[in-house]
């Protein structure tokens, strides 16, 4: 029957390294969120150009992040690359995987949140005789990352919990890779992996309210 | 001055403007009038170069506005614009809304541009409002807000399209009183308004539009003491009841 002795004092012994597995947890999260960002808004960028090939090359970024297993788009940057005879790290692969994910799904949120800004607020800062580039980075581009900040705190705590996907491509110094390996180790399955599941409640909670409190301070308007 | 010279326009199979003469001269006060889709809007749109033309020419000061080697940028420091709505920026203090273009285009260091922009937003009757965000301005403060943005980059010339007609009535008069107060101080103005008195009394001349053709042009007095065109007449026996 039930034989299972909860020994919850050899998974609390072995806190210290699944913490440290945490921090690079959220390293390749903050990683792939500000590069995820930064691609989002030029990849929002090619869409308004109005030059065909590089709104194309957005709109194949977005379809592919969308609508594929973010385990797909991980292993493509680890086996899909190794394939070409480029062999990233398991931690660069993670992180490729991720802000690729980070960045299809940011730039859909975006095109929601341009929706939401009139284009008068584009004519009127012309009008002013600025550029076609300033207009947006001083007038769209604030308001824009203004309406997708909650979005973007969403796509955080999914880019935390896509960490775990690093164990398939061998990742094994983030949060889920040392669970793993400790577990190997130690056969504390359920204490471990429990333990690993509150330490990404506590955090994606601890990131979400941080979100809350950033915006309270940010958008005063 | 401002020189429109057979002006064209379609919007698809719409021809909007259908060849406009006008010619506006330094210090004048010009008021375009008419019925809702002649062409009021469009033409302002089409001196600073917001739209193209299809035909004919626009020139600011001898230069043309839709000619290829045109910087629509530099001309637009020129010519200032004020829209129906939706001028201010959101995400921006009326401060930092009218500092954004002079520090941006004109390069002025912070300390400048906000010296000059309290100044405006003084002149405008803002000057207690530097710190707050145009979302908790109403609308009449928002339209002052947007002309001292304007006035902040010294435009030569000032386009006002139907500035007041989004306003609840008891903040129309504040925004006429404040374009009462350019006209006096000699700033050259096309102005659309459905305001008649207003227009009356701070026009120079008086353009009546009419499905894409100016069909009168004159001095406030005959326009609205003795209309020549039918239209006209029609368009001010609508606009009085
Ligand atoms: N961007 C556009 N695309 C297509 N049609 C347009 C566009 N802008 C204006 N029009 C059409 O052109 C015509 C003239 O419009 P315009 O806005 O210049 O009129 P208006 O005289 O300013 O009218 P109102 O008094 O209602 O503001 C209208 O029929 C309008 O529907
Ligand atoms: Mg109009």
């Amino acid at each position: 029957m039930f034989n299972y002795t909860f020994q919850w004092k050899q998974a609390m012994a072995r806190l210290p390294q699944m913490l440290d597995g945490a921090i690079v947890t959220m390293q390749v999260a903050i990683l792939s969120m500000v590069i995820g960002i930064l691609l989002a808004i030029v990849l929002t960028m090619f869409r308004l150009s109005g030059i065909r090939i590089l709104s194309a090359v957005a709109k194949a970024w977005v379809e592919i992040a969308r609508n594929t297993p973010a385990l797909f788009q991980i292993y493509m940057a680890h086996f899909g690359l190794g394939s070409f005879g480029l062999h990233l790290s398991p931690f660069l692969s993670i992180l490729i995987g991720i802000t690729f994910n980070n960045a299809g799904y940011l730039t859909e949120n975006f095109r929601g949140a341009l929706k939401a800004i009139p284009d008068t607020q584009t004519r009127a800062a012309r009008s002013l005789g600025m550029g076609a580039a300033g207009a947006f980075r001083h007038v769209v581009l604030p308001q824009m990352l203004r309406i997708s900040f909650l979005p973007m705190t969403n796509q955080m705590v999914w880019a935390i919990l896509m960490t775990s996907l690093g164990v398939t491509v061998g990742m094994n110094t983030d949060l889920y890779g040392v669970t793993q390996d400790l577990n190997a180790l130690t056969f504390r399955t359920f204490e471990l992996f429990a333990l690993a599941a509150v330490i990404f409640y506590v955090i994606t909670k601890i990131v979400t309210l941080g979100a809350r409190l950033i915006a309270a301070r940010l958008f005063r308007y | 001055m401002i020189e429109i010279e057979h002006v064209r326009k379609s919007f698809g199979q719409l021809e909007v403007l259908k060849g406009i003469d006008l010619t506006v001269s330094k210090g004048e006060v010009v008021t375009i009038i008419g019925g809702s889709g002649s062409g009021k809007s469009t033409l302002l749109t089409c001196i600073n170069g917001l739209e193209p033309i299809d035909s004919g020419r626009i020139l600011i000061d001898g230069t043309e506005v839709h000619a290829k080697s045109t910087d629509l940028n530099k001309l637009r420091r020129k010519v200032g614009i004020v829209f129906q709505q939706w001028n201010a920026f959101p995400h921006l203090t009326v401060l930092e809304n009218v500092t954004l273009a002079p520090r941006k285009v004109l390069g002025m260091a912070r300390a400048e541009a906000e010296e000059i922009a309290v100044r405006q937003l003084t002149h405008v009757g803002l000057g207690d409002k530097l710190k707050t965000y145009p979302g908790r301005l109403s609308g009449g403060q928002q339209q002052r807000m947007a002309i001292a943005r304007a006035l902040a980059m010294s435009p030569e010339y000032m386009l006002f399209d139907e500035v007041t007609s989004a306003l609840d009535p008891q903040l129309v008069g504040e925004v006429l009183d404040t374009l009462k107060m350019l006209a006096q101080e000699g700033m050259t103005m096309i102005l659309v308004t459905h305001e008649m008195a207003f227009a009356r009394d701070v026009s120079d001349r008086v353009a009546f539009f009419h499905q894409g053709v100016m069909a009168e042009i004159g001095p406030p007095q005959q326009i609205f003491g003795d209309p020549q065109h039918p239209e006209t007449r029609k368009f001010l026996s609508s606009t009085r009841q």
